[in-house]
């Protein structure tokens, strides 16, 4: 039986003893759960991490910020019309218990009323979201160029069509088919100011492996130094050139002879025979010697 | 003292089955039927209650939070929704009603688990104790809290048993049922009420709600105990009984205030003196000194072992 404070009896000595095994065991307990603390603190590092195949449902917060909102709690599984989501379980590459979907099984369907954002009570899918087209879960990536169909020159654009924002998240872009030599290639080309990430296009791939996929956007995106400027985007902004236009260049050339920068090179203007010098050497040298 | 594999035996004799197993099995009944009304939707599509003790939704109308897991959340750092917070309240009221711990024993389904490994414990005559001072839960339970302070992350569920469980049965185990295995062979080999009276921070936490219960066990016929030791042996957190049985001549009254009590009501069952009743918690009076308040009460529940 545990033994009370209270039941015994608080003589000197037995008080000493009492604070004794009082600190004993407060420390034992302390340190007992610190080094579990310790164990979940470095578990939950290596747990913590996503498998890029994993889906988080439209709205989730950045996953740092969502692994510490999210409850678990199921509600956005059980309010997915389409069933696709899944809570991650021990053993998978999903942390314990939070919601997410594989796009070639089962895609987002671009609900309009995103019922899963509004079941989640404590905004790790954020409330905030409202309009779908808004949602990032990812970024479609035509990730195999070598296995899509596309790029051998066959019409397919299934992911093209079957895409929800088709035209602004894929668009097909015409390019030359050069071993027919008169041919063209439809290349679905994905954009990310438009994508959601929703995953209907890795669905529909109708390759054996997707040569689409939804990637994490962190994954899937490049990012140019902060300091690049595209100097035509900035004149266009300006509406002016940003620097001092260069003067155009002054060939010290005869009467009549420009020179080209388009490759054409040195052009003369007049006839040959009304060529400044005359073919005869004889006529330059008599040049103002005929008045006389 | 003696392991007696035969504790209810008097009790089923002096009372007869029902009356000796009655809180057992309305626990149990409860149990299931909190696992079924949440297990109905996904097995038969009849959905009376969505999502799980984490949160959920009734009848599409009435939001529960778990206001542990709540408050994890919270200190991970982001808002939750209006209707979180309602059901967090919701449920901390209930359980500051009915007694906090009333979550561990008539709704938490690792419940079932730890009192088989103590069942079997009993059978066995394993007779190891723990080292694990009782207090060891409110240490986890502000580890628990800490450490979605410092990470960020809430690192309590990524292994919390309880949950594990819980979401286990209505959205599938995975190798959840390991966690539950070790949980069982830690409570029948390594530690008597290892996990569920010594380090499970949901149990530390929904304690701490029921130093507030109004519903509590009261040994009102104390004067009637024939020392069997049947209710210390079958308690899960035998300390609370003591000053209250025995504690007549030390001015106890008759109510269980400690907050370790999980009104699970098997000393009730067991007794076959019928010293135990379910009432509340005033009316709390020592009948050989003076009516005593609740504040020297307050002190049984924090024990040293």
């Amino acid at each position: 039986m545990e033994k009370m404070a209270e039941s015994r009896p608080q003589t000197g000595t037995d008080r000493k003893i009492h604070r004794r095994q009082f600190l004993s065991t407060t420390l034992r307990a302390a340190c007992g759960v610190g080094l579990i603390g310790l164990g979940l603190g470095l578990y939950s590092r290596q747990a913590s991490s996503l498998s890029a195949t994993a889906i988080r449902p439209p709205g989730a917060q950045p996953e740092e910020v969502f692994l510490g909102a999210c409850i678990r709690c199921g509600l956005c599984v059980r309010d997915c019309p389409y069933d696709i989501l899944q809570l991650g379980q021990i053993g998978e590459e999903v942390p314990t218990g939070t919601p997410y979907f594989t796009a070639r099984t089962g895609p987002c369907e671009l609900c309009e009323d995103i019922p899963c954002v509004v079941a989640c009570p404590t905004n790790a899918l954020d409330h905030n979201l409202t309009d779908i087209e808004e949602a990032r879960m990812g970024l479609a990536v035509l990730i195999d160029q070598e296995s899509c169909i596309a790029f051998h020159g066959l019409r397919c654009e299934v992911c093209y069509n079957v895409c929800p924002i088709r035209g602004d998240a894929i668009s097909l872009d015409r390019r030359h088919n050069v071993r027919s030599g008169k041919h063209a290639l439809f290349i679905p080309v994905v954009h990310s100011d438009a994508c959601t990430g929703c995953g209907l296009c890795e669905k529909a791939c109708i390759l054996e492996q997707a040569a689409i996929k939804v990637l994490p956007t962190h994954l899937a995106k490049g990012e140019m130094g902060k300091h690049y400027r595209f100097g035509w985007e900035e004149k266009a902004k300006r509406g002016k050139s940003l620097v001092t236009p260069d003067l155009e260049h002054q060939y010290n050339l005869p009467e009549g002879v420009r020179y080209e920068l388009q490759g054409r090179g040195l052009i003369i203007d007049q006839p040959q025979d009304q060529l400044p010098m005359s073919a005869n050497p004889l006529e330059t040298l008599n040049r103002g010697m005929e008045d006389r | 003292m003696a392991i007696r594999h035969d504790i209810g035996a008097e009790a089923v004799a002096a009372k007869g089955f029902w009356a000796a197993y009655r809180w057992l099995l309305l626990r149990r009944t409860s149990q299931l039927a909190v696992l079924l009304l949440f297990l109905a939707g996904p097995l038969w599509g009849f959905w009376i209650v969505k999502g799980n003790m984490a949160s959920s939704l009734t009848l599409e109308i009435l939001p529960l939070t778990d206001p542990y897991i709540l408050l994890q959340s919270l200190l991970g750092g982001v808002t939750p929704t209006d209707s979180a917070f309602i059901g967090a309240a919701i449920v901390l009221l209930f359980y500051m009603l009915v007694g906090g711990r009333v979550y561990c024993s008539w709704v938490c389904p690792v419940n079932m688990i730890t009192d088989l490994a103590n069942w079997l414990r009993r059978r066995l005559g394993l007779r190891t104790r723990s080292n694990l001072p009782k207090s060891s839960r409110y240490w986890m339970l502000a580890l628990t809290l800490i450490l979605p302070l410092v990470t960020g992350v809430i690192v309590w569920e990524l292994v919390n048993p309880v949950s594990l469980t819980f979401r286990g049965i209505i959205f599938g185990f995975g190798l959840a049922w390991i966690v539950l295995l070790a949980l069982f062979l830690f409570d029948l080999l390594i530690s008597q009420d290892g996990w569920c009276g010594r380090l499970c921070p949901v149990g530390a936490f929904y304690g701490l709600l029921g130093n507030w219960s109004q519903i509590r066990v009261r040994a009102d016929k104390r004067e009637q105990c024939d020392d069997c030791l049947e209710c210390f042996i079958i308690c899960p957190e035998p300390q609370v009984i003591k000053p209250v049985l025995k504690g007549v001549e030390k001015g106890y009254g008759p109510v269980i205030l400690a907050n370790e009590c999980t009104n699970c009501g098997r000393c009730i069952d067991v007794c076959a003196e019928d010293v135990f009743r379910f009432g509340n918690r005033f009316a709390n009076y020592n009948e050989t000194t003076k009516p005593v308040g609740q504040a020297v009460h307050a002190e049984p529940g924090r024990t040293v072992s």
